[in-house]
């Protein structure tokens, strides 16, 4: 039975609604961003539109026209916005993202772990994932106070005042996007690992292979696709990382501007820097889709498939179906 | 080399606002007069006639960011205002918080909007911070006080002059009114004033901070107690803020002023000594410090300070009566410090294509002219206003304050706020600089970067969130 | 490292076995305490007074009184009616939860079921965007917006719900492991219409994704303040996160007035709706989260 393509025009149809609004909400502002990015572009914040005279004045803005790269190589400099700001970005992520994935795994392979016979699983579950509703700025807030010099936790630890060093205030708001984002993480490896073939795991016991190779050799192979897919939708949060950095550092990003994000970059000059801030997008846009690219090719070894394309090959029911779509 | 010329530089410019100092007000107004105007005179102009007023909107939309001026307004207008014209006028707040100009950016997309918004939606009256208060002066946004909103000059006759300087354009239109003078005073902890010096007493303990050598060597004292001279970085900012030579900005450059540079050398050497608690302006542990018991010897703070910021920080129980015996309640005293300045301020805007300008005239009246109302504001709230004659009443009339233990401060400030002179010191752009400077040093003090690297950082910053200035 | 191990444990003594489960059982416990701990000291300091310095964890007894405060008439003239804020952001969340997940799944769909040229293209195209911060455009779609007179307005608040393509990848997912071709083909035979047979018959199988996705999309929407903050300004349309932001503001511009008992019975009140639909679904979500990952 042929099927699919007398259908064809089903598949546009479901997507016009899609298109029309990410056309409206994203890509038209987007491109608007990208046509400013190449304006000498700025918003005088010290002056009023006059309104005497009628109409809406624009003698605030003060645009010199287009100007080239000139933008781009100034957010680029090694003292630009972008250079700073997607270093600590990056840092910021990773000092949540790293523990976030080493407990997990460490917590799925517990919970999954027949032997062990964890009790109340649901509970603990449950438990691990309710930080994730409440607001990050109130999260931000009760952290801030914990941590401040004299808060609870800086007493507790013999007054480190670790929101006025490097590394403290690194460590803190790492440690509320670890606080926020580990249930799910755990949840979702926890499923992953469950769906293993067991018999994967005899097989190996049988030739010999001791619990650590057992885990490097089969397990992350195995949920590989999962792990991507923790790493993928992390790197988008990770991008967009704002409120937190912001409510424990302030707009100077204090100590030392460490905890200035890229969206926090966009904030500062948003009102102001037009063009310097639009090129700032442009940028962080230019590489969230390279990361996203190499995300995908990661997931899928041969080329740039869809994840889902993985998933069907991998079980034999799921094979019948896709044949007989072919 | 390169700080050794910096340094250089820095101690050529400090001669030279020395020199300048003493060459009083003249040589200040060549400079600046063309940019910010100073020893302004506010053109004798025709009032506006009251009942030519336009009073059509049902409508009055007020701009603020916080509920300050909803407070005042609430106790001390609305009982007195003029029926008549409120009949069928609903009073509506707009509140925009402050933080990261959000304020000021909601309030100029309004302004930009105002010609073509519905009779309705239009601003009728808004309100502005000393710190960005040029940058509404300088537009044709606010009504002229005087020939628009029909004020007289007789009527603002008790307001301090130096009020009205601010809102003063460069045309001589008066663009804005204010409720409250914000002279600026040090309020010291008594006790630990007794237990280091020896005295409480106000005069006695002006001497020993009288200025800043006197005021470190007090600090030196208050160290070896075990006691902290200022809570933190940003105490003695406006001290010499407000003594600076010129504006953060001229003509599109910002200039680091040689008092803003002393006051990063200062508060660095007293972040060294051990004579502040290394906190920053509205932190937990700064508000900590105001207990009677907060290891703080002293905070500076306009005449705001105390009804918003000490009163309530300082009681125990801050549900209690206000009353000796809770908490810090006449244990602090206050003297003039080692430097006369001021702190904030907030001025009332008519707006242009406002359709209740009828109203904002009995708001303005009764709310920054009306010597009896603002001396009960003084007496009730304990906030300065900007009156004379209601202060000299207060004054004359034996005033004393019991959250000072009975001392008559208003003395002080009154005499501080004749001293209070802002030509050619503020620019459009002061609230982003000051705290974007703030938050830049707050790493030099506490040694996470060298003064270049911090002012680097400054620059990156000011320059990004405004964007038409430049700075060498 | 070594003490991660998978299901197969074989080599494990007795012993060991015991002295694992507890090392498990420690570091859960802990996990619990420093994942209940903001709850609790939230609900604590909602019992405090006006001013709050350092910790407190035994409660206070203002917890009525910072409770009456919230409705009273006071609040209602300094920021805003409560009832109000949440009710508007009940409106926003509600409808762009349910315009993200239905069109979601319509989106999905299209490229599940349906063999066209552009389709990997289209595919790949979604996961890509699905990187970009909403951010990194907010400035044109400040200007547009405010071109459009959209501000003040909860439909770009609302509508844009329909283009979220990390729904979109669940969605895809999900199907791809548990919806047979075979059930369209099914529905085809019966002459059942496309559109009708996605609303009537792909729709119930995708019910616990759908639920999933559903409660992610509330309580972002429900805690977004990075747009209602940018477009609302009319009292009476802001949101609960705005609400929160003046509450904030007050505390450092105005300590007289400011109360951070109140503002933290505001976040309790903020918080609370969220906090019981996710433990009445918790069953659904903590099995659901895996859903699309998982099944295939």
């Amino acid at each position: 039975m042929k099927k699919g393509i007398s259908y064809a025009k089903w598949g546009y149809i479901f997507l016009i609604p899609f298109f029309v609004v990410y056309f409206i909400f994203s890509l038209v502002p987007m491109l608007e961003t990208f046509g400013y990015s190449f304006l000498d572009y700025v918003v005088s914040q010290g002056s009023v539109s006059s309104i005497r005279g009628g109409g809406g004045g624009a003698d605030t803005i003060i645009n010199h026209g287009f100007c080239g790269f000139k933008n781009y190589s100034d957010v680029l400099k090694s003292d630009g916005l972008f250079t700073l700001s997607f270093k600590n970005t990056t840092i910021l992520w990773l000092v949540g993202f790293i523990p976030q994935i080493v407990v997990s795994l460490l917590l799925a392979s517990w919970f999954t772990d027949i032997r062990l016979k964890l009790k109340a699983q649901g509970f603990f579950k449950t438990v691990m994932y309710l930080p994730n509703v409440i607001m990050a700025s109130a999260l931000s807030l009760l952290f801030y106070s914990l941590f401040i010099k004299n808060g609870a936790m800086d007493t507790m630890l013999g007054h480190p005042d670790m929101l006025n060093k490097v590394g403290g205030a690194r460590m803190v708001v790492g440690l509320i996007n670890f606080l926020m984002w580990y249930g799910n993480t755990t949840i979702m490896l926890m499923a992953a690992m469950m769906g293993i073939d067991t018999s994967l795991y005899e097989a190996s016991q049988i030739d010999g292979a001791n619990p650590t190779q057992v885990f490097w050799q089969i397990t992350i192979p195995l949920i590989k696709p999962i792990l991507a897919y923790v790493l993928v939708t992390s790197m988008i949060g990770g991008l967009q990382m704002y409120d937190v950095p912001y409510l424990i550092g302030g707009t100077t990003g204090n100590p030392a501007g460490v905890l200035k994000t890229l969206v926090s970059q966009i904030q500062l000059g948003k009102n102001s820097s037009i063009g310097a801030v639009s090129a700032l997008s442009i940028l962080i846009f230019i590489v969230s889709a390279i990361l996203g690219f190499i995300t995908l090719k990661v997931m899928d070894d041969k080329s740039v498939k869809s994840m889902y394309d993985v998933k069907k090959k991998k079980q034999p029911k799921k094979i019948n179906m896709a044949t007989s779509r072919k | 080399m390169a700080q050794l010329k910096r340094i250089l530089a820095g101690a050529m410019a400090l001669c030279m606002a020395g020199a300048v100092f003493t060459a009083c007000g003249d040589k200040k107004d060549d400079d600046s007069s063309s940019k910010s105007g100073s020893n302004k005179t506010i053109k004798d102009v025709e009032p506006a006639k009251a009942e030519d007023l336009v009073n059509t909107g049902k409508k009055y939309n007020i701009y603020v960011w916080n509920t300050e001026f909803k407070e005042r307004f609430e106790k001390y207008y609305w009982d007195q205002r003029d029926e008549a014209l409120w009949d069928g006028v609903e009073v509506n707040w707009v509140t925009n918080p402050n933080d990261d100009n959000n304020y000021q950016t909601k309030l100029d997309e309004a302004i930009k909007g105002q010609n073509d918004a519905a009779d309705d939606d239009k601003i009728d009256m808004f309100l502005v911070e000393a710190d960005y208060a040029m940058k509404y002066v300088n537009s044709d946004a606010p009504l002229d006080v005087i020939k628009e909103v029909g004020l007289t000059q007789d009527d603002m006759a008790n307001q301090y002059k130096y009020t009205q300087d601010v809102m003063t354009d460069d045309a001589g239109a008066l663009k804005g009114v204010s409720w409250q003078a914000t002279p600026g005073l040090f309020m010291y902890n008594a006790e630990y004033a007794k237990q280091v010096l020896g005295t409480d007493d106000p005069a006695e303990v002006q001497a020993a901070v009288a200025d800043w050598d006197k005021f470190a060597e007090t600090a030196q004292k208050m160290k070896d107690a075990g006691i902290f001279m200022v809570s933190g970085f940003d105490d003695t900012y406006r001290c010499f803020s407000n003594n600076a030579s010129g504006p953060w900005v001229t003509d599109g450059k910002i200039t680091i002023d040689p008092q803003i540079e002393e006051w990063a050398k200062q508060t660095k050497d007293y972040t060294d000594k051990g004579f502040n608690n290394k906190t920053s302006l509205w932190d937990e542990n700064w508000v900590a410090g105001q207990k009677i018991d907060g290891k703080v010897f002293g905070y500076f703070y306009s005449t705001w300070g105390i009804p918003f910021c000490l009163l309530p920080n300082t009681l125990d129980d801050p549900e209690g009566a206000q009353e000796e015996g809770n908490g810090g309640y006449g244990k602090w005293r206050a003297c003039q410090g080692p430097q006369s300045y001021f702190w904030g301020g907030t001025w009332i805007c008519g707006a242009y294509g406002s359709d209740n300008i009828a109203i904002t005239r009995d708001i303005m009246l009764k709310m920054t002219c009306d010597t009896a109302t603002m001396k009960a504001i003084t007496e009730n709230e304990q906030d300065y206003t900007n009156n004379k004659a209601a202060i000299k009443e207060l004054i004359d009339g034996g005033y004393s304050n019991p959250f000072l233990g009975g001392q008559d401060h208003l003395s002080l400030l009154s005499e501080a706020a004749d001293k209070i002179d802002l030509t050619g010191k503020v620019s459009a752009y002061d609230q982003g600089c000051n705290e974007e400077f703030q938050g830049a040093m707050k790493d030099y003090f506490l040694g996470n970067a060298t003064y270049d690297e911090a002012l680097a950082t400054f620059k990156t910053n000011i320059t990004t969130k405004y964007g038409d200035l430049t700075m060498d | 490292m070594a003490r991660i191990e998978g299901i197969a444990g074989e080599s494990d003594s007795q012993t060991s076995l015991k002295v694992r489960r507890v090392v498990a059982y420690v570091v859960l416990i802990f996990l619990v305490l420093i994942s209940l701990l903001p709850f609790y000291l939230l609900l604590i300091n909602a019992t405090r007074g006006k001013t709050q310095s350092g910790l407190k964890v035994i409660p206070e007894g203002l917890f009525a009184r910072n409770l009456r405060n919230v409705f009273s008439d006071n609040f209602k003239t300094n920021y805003g009616s409560f009832l109000r804020a949440f009710a508007n952001s009940v409106i926003v969340s509600f409808f762009a939860t349910t315009l993200s997940v239905y069109f979601s799944a319509l989106t999905a769909y299209a490229i599940h079921v349906y063999d066209f040229k552009l389709k990997k293209p289209i595919h790949t195209f979604i996961l890509i965007v699905m990187m970009v911060p909403t951010q990194a455009s907010a400035i044109g779609l400040y200007r547009m917006l405010k071109g459009l007179g959209l501000t003040d307005s909860f439909i770009p608040l609302i509508l844009p719900g329909i283009a979220a393509p990390a729904v979109y990848f669940f969605m895809i997912q999900y199907m791809a492991s548990s919806l047979p071709l075979e059930i369209v083909e099914a529905a085809r035979m019966d002459g059942c219409g496309e559109y009708r047979t996605f609303n009537t018959i792909v729709l119930p199988i995708l019910k616990p994704a759908l639920a999933v996705q559903a409660i992610f999309c509330f309580v972002a929407n429900w805690n977004n303040l990075f747009l209602p903050q940018m477009l609302l300004d009319k009292q009476e349309m802001k949101t609960i996160p705005v609400l929160l932001q003046m509450i904030k503001a007050n505390i450092a511009s105005n300590p007289m007035t400011a109360d951070t008992g109140l503002m933290n019975m505001f976040m309790v009140l903020a918080i609370l709706p969220v906090v019981i639909v996710y433990l009445l679904l918790s069953k659904n979500i903590v099995g659901g989260v895996s859903l699309g990952a998982v099944k295939g």
